[in-house]
């Protein structure tokens, strides 16, 4: 242990701990902007400098630990000149438009500037005319950027991409794509991490909510929206709610308030990803020989994008069954469009989602089987969904819950965990085991595959079908890690579920941002109270399911629910594929 | 008003004056990877302040050119941008009245031929070709990449024995490089922008003689693989060893008596005392490496037979033929060349020079070592001639002041001639021709040429002719080793052309270079060889490197090893230098920046972990 004094007080620190970190302990806060724990701690904006008794130069806190009998200031006029000098240069080189800016009021460095009351421009403004490209899902604005790195250090330490680099050296050094690519051409996820990383407005999701309220606005238009799961763990953050008032049904009364015609649920088609994956599963598991193993999910768009981009050869291993998503797109716009008596084309399908993947998957070539058009027109962001809500001027804090309409609107507890990691796999192997058996297990037989370990194995027996063994990814970091062991015949496995993000959909990008924390595991708890509380836990029991394989679809894996439900991924390409 | 005044330089002119010598230190420390076309447009801003702004070309024209590649820089240019740069910068060449606005043009053409991809490449794709792919300037500059900040840490902290194992994961011979290493990493240590560069080399010496002895780490489980390395030096020792690491069974064929090549038949033992060489060789071999010495590849086993019998092979045999400089008389009885008498001192068969005056031919490392070893031998007078200036021989400044020191003559400006011998065909003397100096060649050196003086004849009963080797190629033409210049053609990798089970390096590929190169090349080969062998084994080590103390550190002299009386030392062959004393070390070590942690080191890769 290390003695020290901090702004006269005494603390004592383990050996190696951060002076920041050591500050942090006794409730000295000392600002910082580009420091992240553990991800970057690479003092690079100096906001963060102390000053140390015995040192000329001040001392940034976040990289240097703690010594015996140091004595530091954190608040002092040196200090305080330095860190004003220290934004202001910053300010010098940033697009302060804060209002037009989608951080604004939730901007580090806003904030750092208003904590240090930086009146008057000292610096000459030196804006650079950088090419913006707005064709992607993940959008960088390169004048917003403070280089503070996070971006590179969340796609290089977590999901182990290597998108992002520092480009270039000198006054011009700059964030961009590395090998010389721009985002569209190179193999990104668009995961999204490096936006809910980024301190300031310089990354974020392509603003889609124009053509929302465009369709709106349009009477030809049948509006249909459907929520993800791990949206209702996070929309109403922005309104500091607690999740257990701001429910589902707040946010059902809000989307109606903003005139969609029906508001869904993609539980709905989380259930009916369980009945069609699962019972692939099945008919892979029961035929072992027909097919190269193990199987892996194929409901997170990220996951899909790094497997064909980074192992191509293993594209046939994924379940051919959509995503909830997707699927649900093709179902609006077929059953549902017949239930109503419409053509496809008149319905306008919304996808709200806690990911910025999503949208790259709803323009997928391939996913438009209905009528030619794509089944789900736009995809926003858990953000772009709140934005909207507040330009509506809608006030979560006063609504009445409101169910989600039907048919479209149920969920069981089986697909509400969809947005948390182990979730696909828990549910997927409670519907494969009354798919075998005939009767359910209990619904908490498969616990192990739960939790944020960011790999999980475990081996469940399925009467009638044998050992099954599975392994449970999330992060494309610890996916590469599994990919690689699996390529090398370290591990082998019948079924894998893989999220690119961390936590699952629960911590996607698309996810409300909280500069300096992890909130997926909070929100994955939220999702896993809601499935212990569900009064159905089983896909399969889903009453509303059933009668859509009753009246339409007919059974699992029919030929209509090959033509809706499942996808081909060899059809398309990823940039960088030959 | 006084007729005329004493000149004393005003108080901005001091300051000025130690500015110049401070960014000269900060352009020699210049990290690798910069851009050079942003690199090129700083100098010339430079360049256009020094200019008195008489003339048009280096007044308007140097201005005109920043702007020009400033647009090149911000992505605003055309290719046309590019001519007109070119037009503007020979124009300012062929036309600038004195070397300031002359020579900043000449920057620019330079770069233009140099450095044409990465203009164009901010010019077509505004972005920039340079980036840092290791940023610590002493671990990029090192040729075997070593953790130079991490072993400097762990001096500091007295931890010797895991400085020897964290260096031994990159360089399996710290004891070798502590002792003769050419240190290119402390060329551009970050520290001599504040003063002057760390002391690493010194800092190593102190670390390996001080750690003890340090047992290898255990050798992977054994991969049935066979190797035979062709040459027992520096590269092929440091192949054998990583081989060995790796499981693989490894054998090494050495043409010498022992085991070593350049550091035992090169260097004398004065620089790298033999007991030291012999330990390091024992520690390598330890991990249970086979070794036949006194076998020619060639003549006693045949090269195909070692194809036959082994599943890759390296060659490392060195450049151990000696050149000649193919003047008369050079066939006379008591001249020899260098790699025959530093041979034979390897052998520990001395020759005894008692009495004698010698000549040494040359003006590299190897002249040195034979001029000092010469002084050693006994010699009565020994004269090292050089056809250039001493300030362009290529030997070590070090090396130069140490022989100088010892009583050694240097007769610069003097070209070989003749050599002079009795009527038994024994040298007398050495005639050489004066020689004055003249205008720069391509490769930047003064080209030396004959001056409008007479001949000298200078005394000699034994001339020693260093001026370069050659490789033995004999053995390894036959066997299909592609040949260019007379060095062996092996890629980057350390294969040799299409033969796949064949692997090459060190100085029989490099020509004569130093031993940190070779080493580097056994390296490299050691990892070719295992992914060629289908394994790939990973060389790691569990030292923790200690946490950076603060940088803010205030300028400091550098400490320096001393070395022992001339007087003394030029009768023996005991080492020559004194390492630091431990005061010394703490206070060197102290000044390491740790560029592994600060800077861009703590963002992007600070430390190669394992390779």
């Amino acid at each position: 242990m290390v003695t020290l004094t901090i702004d006269h007080k005494t603390v004592t620190v383990p050996e190696g701990t951060t002076i920041l970190e050591a500050a942090r302990s006794i409730h000295l806060e000392i600002p910082t902007l580009c420091y992240l724990k553990d991800l970057n701690e690479i003092g690079a904006c100096r906001i963060c400098i102390v000053e140390v008794e015995g040192h000329e130069r001040l001392v940034p806190s976040c990289n240097n630990v703690v010594a015996e009998g140091m004595v530091v200031y954190t608040n002092s006029p040196r200090v305080r000149e330095a860190r004003r000098v220290n934004l202001r240069l910053l300010l010098s080189q940033h697009d302060t438009k804060c209002t037009q800016c989608t951080r604004s009021g939730n901007c580090k460095l806003q904030d750092l500037c208003n904590d240090y009351n930086l009146l008057g421009d000292h610096y000459i403004k030196d804006l650079r005319p950088v090419p913006e490209h707005f064709d992607t899902p993940v959008i960088r604005l390169d004048n917003r950027c403070v280089k503070c790195m996070r971006c590179i250090q969340v796609c290089d330490k977590v999901q182990g991409m290597n998108i992002w680099d520092l480009i270039g050296t000198g006054s011009r050094t700059n964030v961009g794509v590395a090998g010389h690519r721009t985002l569209a051409d190179s193999d990104c996820t668009f995961c999204g991490q490096c936006i809910t990383h980024c301190p300031v407005g310089a990354l974020q999701e392509h603003d889609d909510t124009g053509k929302v309220f465009d369709a709106l606005a349009d009477p030809k238009k049948i509006t249909v929206v459907q929520v993800a799961p791990a949206v209702r763990a996070a929309w109403a953050e922005h309104y500091h709610l607690d999740p257990k008032f701001a429910t589902a049904g707040r946010m059902v009364t809000g989307l109606k308030q903003m005139g969609f015609d029906y508001v869904f649920d993609t539980n709905f088609t989380a259930d009916l990803t369980i009945m069609e994956e699962g019972s692939e599963f099945i008919e892979r598991f029961t035929h072992r020989d027909r097919y190269t193993w193990p199987m892996f999910t194929s409901c997170c768009p990220g996951w899909v994008r790094f497997l064909k981009g980074q192992y191509p050869r293993y594209t046939g291993n994924l379940s051919t069954a959509k995503s909830p998503q997707q699927m649900f797109g093709a179902v609006a716009k077929s059953y549902f469009a017949q239930q109503l008596g419409v053509e496809p084309q008149d319905i306008f399908v919304v996808s709200i989602m806690p990911c910025t993947s999503k949208k790259s998957e709803a323009a997928l070539p391939t996913m438009n089987d209905v009528c030619g058009d794509p089944d789900v027109d736009v995809v926003l962001t858990t953000r772009e969904m709140v934005r909207m809500f507040r330009g509506e001027q809608v006030n979560p804090a006063v609504l009445p819950e409101t169910p989600f309409d039907s048919p479209l609107g149920s969920g069981t507890g089986a697909a509400v965990i969809f947005g948390a990691t182990g979730g696909v796999m828990d549910a997927a192997l409670r519907s494969a085991y009354w798919l075998v058996t005939g009767s359910n297990p209990d619904a908490d037989a498969f616990t192990a595959v739960r939790g944020m370990d960011g790999w999980k194995e475990a081996t469940f027996a399925i009467p009638g079908a044998g050992e099954v063994r599975v392994a449970v990814v999330s992060g494309l970091g610890n996916t590469r890690k599994l990919m690689r062991a699996l390529d090398a015949g370290e591990v082998s496995y019948d079924f894998v579920e893989v999220m690119a993000c961390p936590g699952g959909c629960a911590g996607g990008g698309g996810q409300p941002i909280h500069d300096g924390k992890e909130l997926a595991e909070y929100r994955g708890d939220v999702l896993w109270d809601l499935d212990k509380n569900a009064a159905i836990r089983y896909s399969h029991e889903n009453p509303d399911v059933q009668a859509l394989y009753r009246d339409y679809l007919k059974t699992p894996l029919s030929h209509k629910a090959h033509h809706l439900l499942h996808t081909d991924h060899f059809a398309w390409k990823m940039p960088n594929q030959k | 008003m006084s007729r005329l005044d004493i000149k004393n330089p005003s108080r901005a002119q001091t300051v000025l004056e130690n500015l110049y010598r401070d960014v000269e230190r900060h352009i020699e420390a210049s990290p690798p990877g910069l851009c050079p076309v942003d690199m090129a447009h700083a100098f010339l801003q430079m360049c256009h302040a020094q200019s008195c702004g008489k003339c048009v070309p280096c007044r308007i024209g140097l201005g005109q050119l920043s702007k020009l590649i400033e647009q090149v820089l911000d992505g605003k240019a055309t290719m046309a941008t590019l001519d007109i740069i070119e037009k503007t910068a020979r124009t300012i060449v062929n036309t600038a009245d004195c070397a300031i606005g002359r020579d900043a043009a000449r920057l620019v053409v330079d770069g233009l031929e140099g450095f044409r991809d990465d203009y164009e490449e901010h010019i077509k794709h505004h972005r920039c070709l340079a980036g840092l792919e290791m940023p610590v300037p002493c671990v990029a500059l090192c040729p075997a990449g070593v953790d130079i900040p991490g072993y400097m840490a762990l001096v500091g902290e007295g931890r010797y024995a895991d400085a020897v194992r964290l260096i031994r994961k990159d360089n399996p011979m710290p004891v070798a490089c502590a002792y003769i290493c050419e240190h290119p990493c402390e060329a551009r240590c970050r520290r001599a922008m504040i003063d002057d560069p760390i002391n690493i080399r010194g800092l190593k010496r102190y670390a390996v003689d001080n750690a003890g002895e340090v047992p290898q780490p255990a050798c992977a489980d054994a991969t049935g693989k066979k190797v035979a390395i062709i040459g027992g030096g520096p590269s092929g020792l440091s192949c054998a060893y990583y081989l060995a690491l790796m499981g693989h069974q490894v054998t090494i064929y050495e043409e010498k008596n022992k085991l070593g090549g350049m550091l035992r038949y090169g260097i004398p033992a004065y620089r790298f005392p033999r007991e030291k060489l012999d330990a390091e060789i024992a520690s390598i071999l330890s991990l249970g490496i086979e070794a036949h010495t006194g076998i020619t590849v060639g003549k006693d086993i045949t090269f195909s037979k070692l194809q036959q019998d082994y599943d890759c092979l390296y060659i490392a045999i060195g450049a151990h033929q000696d050149k000649k400089t193919g003047i008369p008389g050079e066939d006379s009885k008591n001249v020899m060349s260098a790699v025959e008498m530093l041979r034979a001192i390897g052998d520990e068969q001395m020759p005894d020079f008692t009495g004698k005056k010698v000549v040494v031919i040359g003006g590299g490392n190897v002249a040195m070592d034979v001029t000092r070893s010469a002084v050693r031998l006994g010699a009565d007078k020994v004269t090292c001639v050089y056809r250039r200036r001493i300030a362009d021989m290529t030997a070590l400044p070090d090396e130069i002041s140490g022989a100088l020191a010892e009583g050694a003559e240097i007769m610069d400006l003097a070209a070989p001639v003749r050599i002079e011998s009795d009527e038994n065909g024994v040298a007398k003397a050495l005639w050489v021709q004066p020689q004055i100096i003249g205008a720069v060649d391509k490769a930047g050196r003064p080209r030396p040429n004959k001056a409008a003086l007479d001949e000298v004849r200078l005394e000699a009963d034994i001339v020693v002719v260093a001026i370069g080797q050659g490789i033995e190629i004999q053995g390894f033409t036959q066997a299909g080793i592609p040949i260019k210049r007379g060095t062996f053609v092996a890629d980057s990798a350390a294969a040799v052309g299409d033969m796949d089970d064949v692997f090459a390096g060190g100085d029989c590929v490099t020509g004569p270079a130093t031993a940190i190169r070779a080493i580097a090349a056994g390296k490299v080969a050691a990892a070719n060889i295992d992914e060629h062998l289908g394994f790939h084994h990973e060389i790691r080590v569990d030292v923790e490197v200690p946490a950076p103390k603060l940088n803010n550190r205030p300028p400091h002299g550098r400490i320096n090893t001393t070395e022992r009386e001339a007087c003394e030392r030029k009768h023996d062959f005991e080492d020559i230098e004194c390492g630091l004393t431990c005061e010394g070390a703490c206070t060197e070590a102290s000044r390491c920046l740790r560029c592994d942690h600060f800077g861009y080191g703590n963002f992007k890769g600070g430390r190669i972990e394992k390779w």
